[in-house]
């Protein structure tokens, strides 16, 4: 029997990765719950353990070691706790097996079928493709893709309430002359939700009741001004559940085990990241980089957005950034003279074992190379759909909705981002926390002043799912030992000349008042855990926030990293001579630390 | 101990290998549990909906959807051939005249008074399932397919493109650290998989796919030699389904990389024999690793023991630089974290290379020699 919230004491919470399946355990310290152990396996979800448990069972038994006590017997996880035996809760988050893989369908492709990608961006899902009727392909080009896709499930939008049904109708045409079928188990019909023009459910229903699950939703686009993704998102969350989960490879039993619904992994994350921004009433982007998916998400002014970026990841998925970027993009990070075709090689064995780490200094810059493509990839993505949704339900005006996602009107303004926070296992685990900052700047290029923060040990999913069944526990523990704060990246925008002077900073550190000029090109941190107070001022024709050479006073808070100042300037310019760039960057990295210079190669003369 | 490499790739001489050969769709299953099977045997069949195409109808003859049912001559459930008249329509009279005639051969399927179009849909297109390994049926899972077992010598691969196939095995190479070139592949080898050392060039592949050659097993691939081969890219790694005749088979991974010695003399063992091969690959959570598997009597061999975990004795080779492609013994498990060179602090292991000298390596950066 599961306890009331008061009487937990302690929990596991798992999120299957498609790489490897973590596990903490959080415990009642006192008054507050604090993480004490973590553990890591690969996952096993196919072949050849084709069994969830598996890897769930390998994490646990990590953390059962670590801890000095049991948690888990031959049936499964025992909860609640018996004695010193078990957890109190057991949560589990996942996108183990591709996650949740949806094809979404609208009549325009820049309104109902953007609102349908949304809804199910909005769920966790990645998107395989969208099919709208004026989406430039011919018929037989979409029933062929449907045919080919085979997703878990499928979203219909379309026309507004009452409206005119026959476009609509189409969709629902070229779906059943698809007869598509379910990428798992063949012994059920594919889920479709239908969340378009409420008249046309009858005709819908004609054409794909008996060959699929068909469900109803209320219309996703009503009314041309207002979008409503609430019920889609939930029928989306429940057939996750009903049939996914289901069928996937040991899914039964670990849904057995789990105390609440197990959530998609980028549903749990988004969770997390919408708290941080509402409770404290600022602008957000955050970022999960996975092992299959780059996730991104932000809150801009009340507005989630979430996309997940399918194939842009860091272990099998990794090949597709080296393909989507090209080899000089991600050659563009690294110091080292270098056969681009080696450097090929080493990522391709990277995709074939996924689960290995950078052992050498040289590998994690390659491996952090790609990670500033992946997550500047995945960004862009971003932007080019988070069009300005305002909540669950948007109120728009007509002349907003006939133009919602040109890439000039994405409501991500960088100089009105308060805060960046990375997770996932590039950022995570990365060596020195300053690595992480580092790639997170590259990668995003804030301007302005803009915090920086990190998921320590990569466990927001896992907080995510449990914030919605025990808030108290996720908060303590997010913010005791989850989140690190990095510190603040300053940065001015314009035109930045190299080795002029582009910002001087005065503050008072130790008693004393000092005075920092920093040139164009050069990036510098300044050490600081705490925050203080700052006299910020540009150049005159650079912006910090305030207007072009206005100056700031503010205070600013520091972190593991300090404060960063970075004056190379937006778009960040790097040389596409290889001697000069090399230069560039171990300048770059001298000047803040970022590794053992010594390692790198500086003094032998490499890539000079 | 938790473990925290990575799965090991099976190499040995036998092992019972059990397939599972299942359909797209439900259909029929052919055989019966106990039955013998060959790589050619159709185990089970199913017909998959064939193609459907999509013609707007009322707009062809420029009728409101609503009026196209009036205006249909065939019905649906209707056999419908190439040139046949699907709908005509005449107005005024006479006066205005039209038809509109079917592209392709089907079944009228739908005929829509919203959209104003009808669907025709292709004859089915008949789908089979071949047994792929000579074996004994042992289950047969219903309307969907069968598990077939065999005892078998077995080769998991790392990294492989191309189809499921058959053939002959045929040492290609003399040393694990050769190199296979076009030159070395000739008429004779039509039908045949070929056994190579530390490299396969494009040019070698494409040569031997001409030729009609059934497969290739290397111990790497340069990445710019395999683009050059199919084409293109791989982005994502799920393979087998490339559209190539040719099975790959990359027992090590990427670059110039010598066979394991084991895997070698196995393959060599099994000259002349008669294998199975798949090139499919699936890198994500569990992993489907390409295979060669060749078919073999219970007596020819004792089955290899499981390999359970990693402890001090453990064969293994390391799968990531600086001692990537390194063979070596297991002499130290510390349970501590340890910092490596990147200054990330992490579980690693002790190990006593083949070639000499002692190396400490994290423990995900090791793969442990099974079989």
């Amino acid at each position: 029997m599961v306890k009331t919230p008061e009487e937990i004491k302690s929990i596991l919470a798992v999120d299957c990765g498609s790489t490897t399946t973590k596990a903490i355990l959080i415990e009642l310290d006192g008054r507050n719950y604090r993480l004490k152990v973590r553990g890591e396996a690969p996952t096993t979800v196919e072949k050849p353990f084709e069994d969830v448990t598996k890897g769930v069972r390998n994490a646990v038994r990590e953390v059962e070691e670590l801890a000095g006590k049991t948690i888990m017997d031959e049936v499964g996880i025992i909860t609640p706790a018996q004695g010193d035996k078990g957890v109190d809760l057991f949560l589990a988050t996942s996108s183990a097996g591709g996650g949740l893989q949806m094809m979404v369908a609208g009549v325009v492709k820049k309104m109902s079928a953007e609102s349908a990608q949304r809804a199910a961006l909005g769920a966790g899902a990645i998107v395989m493709d969208t099919i709208a009727v004026d989406d430039g392909r011919l018929l037989y080009q979409k029933i062929e893709r449907i045919r080919q896709l085979r997703p878990d499930m499928v979203l219909v939008a379309g026309g507004i309430d009452g409206g005119t049904k026959s476009h609509v109708v189409e969709i629902a045409e070229i779906l059943s002359a698809a007869d598509p079928k379910p990428r798992l188990g063949s012994g059920y019909n594919l889920p479709i939700i239908y969340c378009g023009n409420k008249e046309a459910r009858k005709e819908v229903g004609g054409l794909l009741e008996g060959k699929v699950d068909l469900r109803y939703v209320d219309n996703i686009r009503p009314v041309l001004e207002k979008e409503v993704l609430g019920p889609a998102r939930e029928e989306i969350h429940n057939l996750f559940m009903e049939h996914v989960m289901a069928q996937a490879p040991g899914y039964k039993t670990l849904k057995s085990w789990t105390d609440a619904p197990i959530m998609p992994t980028p549903g749990a994350v988004g969770k997390i990241i919408q708290t941080v921004a509402e409770e404290n009433d600022i602008n957000v982007i955050g970022v999960d980089i996975g092992g299959a998916t780059t996730d991104v998400f932000s809150m801009f002014e009340n507005t989630f957005n979430r996309t997940v970026s399918a194939n842009l990841g860091m272990s099998y998925s990794v090949c597709n950034v080296l393909v989507e970027t090209g080899i000089d993009n991600i050659m563009r990070w690294i110091p080292f003279d270098m056969d681009p075709n080696e450097i090929k090689n080493r990522i391709r064995n990277k995709m074939i074992r996924p689960t290995t780490i950078p052992h050498t200094l040289e590998d994690l810059i390659v491996e952090q190379a790609i990670a500033r493509e992946a997550l500047s990839l995945a960004f862009a993505h971003h932007k080019t759909l988070a069009v300005g949704l305002r909540g669950v339900q948007r109120q728009r005006n007509i002349s907003d909705a006939f133009d919602q996602s040109s890439g000039e009107d994405t409501i991500i303004d960088m100089m009105d981002l308060d805060m960046i926070i990375g997770s996932g296992g590039a950022l995570s685990h990365a060596p020195r926390r300053l690595q992480s900052g580092i790639m997170m700047i590259d990668a995003f290029q804030p301007e302005g002043i803009t915090r920086l923060a990190v998921d320590s040990i990569f466990m927001m999913p896992q907080l995510g799912v449990l914030s919605s069944v025990h808030p108290k526990a996720a908060t303590e523990v997010f913010e005791k030992d989850c989140l690190i704060h990095l510190g603040t990246c300053i940065t001015p925008t314009g035109n930045i000349k190299k080795g002029a002077a582009a910002l001087k900073v005065k503050y008072l550190k130790d008693g004393k008042e000092h005075e920092e000029t920093i040139y164009g090109g050069e990036i510098r941190v300044i050490p600081c855990e705490d925050s203080m107070e700052m006299d910020i001022i540009p150049a005159s024709g650079l912006d910090i926030g305030n207007g072009k050479g206005k100056h700031t006073k503010k205070e600013v808070s520091g972190g593991v990293c300090g404060i960063f100042l970075d004056c190379r300037g937006r778009p960040l310019s790097i040389s596409t001579d290889p001697k000069e760039r090399a230069k560039q960057l171990l300048t770059w990295f001298s000047q803040t630390n970022m590794y053992p210079i010594v390692s790198v190669g500086l003094e032998e003369g490499r890539g000079k | 101990m938790s473990d925290a490499y990575s799965p090991g790739l099976m190499v040995t001489e036998m092992t019972k290998v059990r397939k599972t050969r299942r359909l797209p769709l439900k259909g029929d299953v052919l055989v019966k549990a106990g039955e013998y099977v060959t790589p050619h045997t159709v185990v089970a069949k199913t017909n998959i909906p064939g193609r459907p195409h999509v013609v707007n109808v009322a707009n062809q003859l420029n009728l409101e959807p609503e009026d196209l049912p009036e205006a249909m001559v065939k019905k649906i459930g209707d056999e419908i051939k190439e040139k046949d008249i699907l709908a005509k329509f005449s107005s005024f009279f006479g006066l205005f005249k039209g038809e509109c005639k079917s592209h392709v051969s089907g079944i009228l399927e739908h005929v829509s008074d919203i959209t104003g179009q009808v669907t025709i849909r292709e004859p089915a297109i008949p789908v089979a399932v071949t047994g792929y390994v000579q074996g004994k049926v042992i289950e047969t899972i219903d309307e969907e397919g069968v598990v077939i077992e065999t005892p078998a010598a077995l080769v998991q691969g790392i990294f492989g493109v191309g189809p499921e196939s058959f053939g002959q095995l045929k040492m290609a190479v003399k040393k694990p650290t050769d190199v296979l070139t076009d030159t070395m592949i000739t008429e004779e080898d039509k039908d045949r998989i070929l056994v190579g050392g530390a490299l396969v060039s494009s040019r070698a592949m494409k040569k031997a796919e001409k030729i009609g050659v059934i497969g290739i097993i290397t111990g790497g691939v340069l990445d710019n030699e395999l683009n050059d081969y199919l084409g293109y890219e791989i982005g994502v790694a799920i393979t087998g389904h490339e559209d190539i005749s040719l099975t790959v088979v990359m027992t090590e991974g990427f670059g110039k990389i010598p066979m394991a010695e084991k895997t070698f003399n196995l393959l060599k063992n099994l000259e002349g024999k008669m294998a199975s091969v798949n090139g499919a690959t699936q890198i994500r959570a569990g992993v489907l690793r390409p295979e060669v598997i060749v078919p073999r009597e219970y007596e020819e061999r004792e089955e290899d023991e499981e390999v359970l975990g990693l402890s001090i004795g453990t064969r293994v080779r390391v799968i990531r630089t600086p001692f990537f492609g390194k063979l070596g013994t297991v002499t130290g498990l510390p349970i501590q974290l340890t910092k490596i060179d990147t200054e990330a602090k992490v579980r690693v292991l002790e190990l006593q290379l083949d070639q000499g000298g002692k190396v400490t390596v994290p423990r995900a950066n090791v793969e442990i020699i099974e079989g």
